[in-house]
């Protein structure tokens, strides 16, 4: 047991290492992030000036909103991830299955070091510039702080299994970039990384709060500006572990119904 | 006396693989390759067995086979006492695989991180970790490329790490496909040496693929000669070329220059000089009988016999499949 813990932080500080071997890719992601900041924070800006309230968000929660999205989207990865369809593609995925882990631990693993990185080095940084930028809303107290804390951990999971499903379909297909595509055009819309989803239509709203979308985004932003507060916190995040929990499973159902088709039919 | 239970053991086993192929516009055809034909045999622990045949033999099929990764259409399967297709976890502790033609470290990491993560990842014990790593370093001649990510490192620095990959943790048995695969003269002999040692100081089982005969040569007791997904030959390298490559060689080196010998059961195959090669039959003749009659038709000054070579051994039986094939 701590053995197998041991193994999944090295492989997590190994996932860390990875990306910080490539420190101008982060200056240039961290350029980017900032600037779409300031972008889509003016854009949301202006549909402030004929009302003061949209779904609970006023003009400080929605520019802390999209600060904090901005600051999410390498943190939770929530575009394109081809890793693992592209391991099933060129058949190295067979080296992954002589290795006494199981794949999606170890992909689970490295995805949470990778996301440590990105927190402290993309995340945090645009976060910095916003609200020295801006008058942007705070955690109204530890308590918060740590919820919030909690909530993006569990939305990077989500994110990830999400991510490693959608991968798992080049067990069968050769264009398994459809899928992908579709899955980040459904997972940026739905996860109210585009424009929050109290913004959207009831009907719109009540479909995205049916997918594990929001739980990718949404949710720790809710937290962070008060949005979701006392009870409903607790509330939010348990949805949050249910959705890490059911995609885990699927993930791991799907991912060995794979294998079987690999093993049974050469792939 | 006791019997040794072999670690391997292969049982009447096949695999297909179904391979659809467009035929037209909308058919697709659907036709079965067999690439494991009805294979058996046996390794006893210890072995050093090599596995070899032309392109498309089922080689690499059969590793995986050996490995979990595929599962046989029919027969049975073993690795040390258990299924590999099914126990594939608990079997990945005690072998070790690699695939030359794959990247089985991590792209992005220092080789040396690599080992340090399989460390972890196979929970191997700090102390024999070390011990380990130490022999390993230097026996491959790791050390000026310890540091480099793995996607820097040219392929034989690469293959040199994979290898170091699969016995960082004491496997009993390693599965080897073209371990030697991109290697120069002297990487190729480091990673010769290297299984030896692993062999004989550890008692490692190891069964490897080739393209490259002289690695059956230096290393192998036990060859296993796949065609087609049969098995055409299995047995030790001096039985083979006793059998397919019965031909020997006398040279002879004369005090002078001449035409080429008249000598019975056997043939002169080239003439340089005074020097003369003799092809010869040790079924029929042998080496002594031809030496004397050489003498009396020529002033002798030396005389040396060549070994068959296992290309040429090698060249003639997948000549001879070929011609059956057709
Ligand atoms: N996944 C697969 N699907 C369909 N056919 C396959 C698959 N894998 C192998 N084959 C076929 O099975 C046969 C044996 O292939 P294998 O890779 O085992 O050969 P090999 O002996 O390793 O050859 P090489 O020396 O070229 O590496 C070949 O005809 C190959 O085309
Ligand atoms: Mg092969």
């Amino acid at each position: 047991m701590i053995a197998a813990l041991r193994a999944d932080l090295e492989i997590a500080r190994r996932g860390y290492a990875r990306y910080a071997a490539y420190p101008v890719a982060t200056l240039a992601g961290l350029f980017t992030n900032t600037l779409f900041g300031f972008m889509r924070g003016f854009v949301l800006l202006a549909l402030f000036e004929q009302r003061s309230e949209i779904g609970g968000y006023d003009a400080a929660a929605t520019l802390t909103y999209t600060w904090l999205t901005q600051a999410l989207i390498a943190t939770v990865f929530i575009w394109g991830w081809l890793d693992l369809a592209i391991r099933i593609r060129s058949g190295d995925i067979v080296t992954d299955l002589v290795r006494p882990i199981h794949p999606l631990r170890a992909a689970l693993a490295n995805d949470l070091g990778r996301s440590a990185y990105h927190a402290v080095f993309r995340g945090v940084p645009v976060l910095l510039v916003g609200a020295l930028m801006f008058d942007l809303i705070a955690p109204a107290g530890p308590l918060e702080w740590f919820a919030f804390f909690v909530s993006a951990a569990l939305a990077v999971v989500v994110s990830f299994a999400f991510r490693f499903l959608y991968n798992i379909p080049a067990f069968w297909l050769l264009d398994f970039r459809g899928i992908a595509v579709l899955a980040m055009i459904l997972s940026s819309l739905f996860s109210g990384f585009v424009i929050p989803i109290a913004f959207f239509p009831d009907w719109l709203a009540a479909i995205a709060h049916a997918t594990p979308f929001p739980a990718m985004v949404q949710i720790p932003i809710d937290i962070f500006v008060g949005a979701v507060r006392g009870p409903q916190i607790a509330v939010a995040l348990a949805v949050q572990a249910a959705w890490a929990a059911g995609l885990l499973l699927l993930c791991r159902v799907c991912f060995a119904l794979g294998v079987r088709r690999l093993v049974v039919q050469g792939g | 006396m006791t019997v040794a239970v072999p670690i391997i053991e292969f049982e009447d086993v096949h695999k297909d693989f179904v391979v659809h192929r467009k035929a037209g516009r909308l058919r697709r055809e659907r036709t079965v390759v067999r690439a494991v034909d009805g294979l058996s045999f046996a390794v006893e622990r210890g072995a050093i067995v090599g596995y070899i045949g032309p392109n498309g033999a089922g080689k690499s099929t059969t590793v995986k086979l050996l490995t979990g990764i595929l599962v046989p259409s029919a027969g049975r399967v073993s690795v040390a006492g258990l299924i590999p297709a099914k126990q594939r976890i608990t079997l990945a502790r005690r072998i070790g695989a690699m695939f030359g033609q794959r990247v089985q470290l991590w792209w992005d990491l220092p080789l040396i991180d690599s080992f340090d993560l399989l460390r972890h990842i196979y929970r191997i014990p700090e102390e024999r970790y070390r011990q380990n790593l130490t022999e390993f370093r230097e026996l491959l001649e790791l050390d000026p490329f310890l540091r480099t990510p793995v996607r820097q490192l040219s392929l034989g620095q690469r293959i040199r790490g994979e290898v170091v990959a699969a016995m960082l943790h004491d496997p009993e048995v390693v599965f080897l496909d073209e371990p030697t695969i991109g290697l120069d003269v002297v990487a190729k002999q480091r990673v010769r040496e290297f299984l030896t040692a692993a062999n004989r100081e550890r008692g490692v089982t190891v069964m490897l693929t080739t393209h490259d005969l002289a690695d059956i040569e230096r290393l192998c007791s036990r060859i296993l000669i796949l065609d087609r997904g049969r098995l055409v030959y299995d047995g030790g390298l001096e039985a083979l070329k006793a059998r397919y490559g019965g031909e020997r060689t006398l040279v002879v080196d004369l005090e002078e220059s001449g035409p080429a010998l008249r000598v019975t059961d056997a043939r002169v195959t080239r003439v340089d000089g005074p020097r003369q090669w003799i092809a010869f039959d040790r079924e029929r003749t042998n080496a002594a009988r031809l030496a004397a009659e050489v003498a009396s038709q020529a002033a002798l000054r030396d005389l040396t016999v060549e070994e068959p070579d296992i290309e040429d051994v090698v060249r003639r039986i997948y000549a001879e499949r070929q011609v059956g094939r057709t």
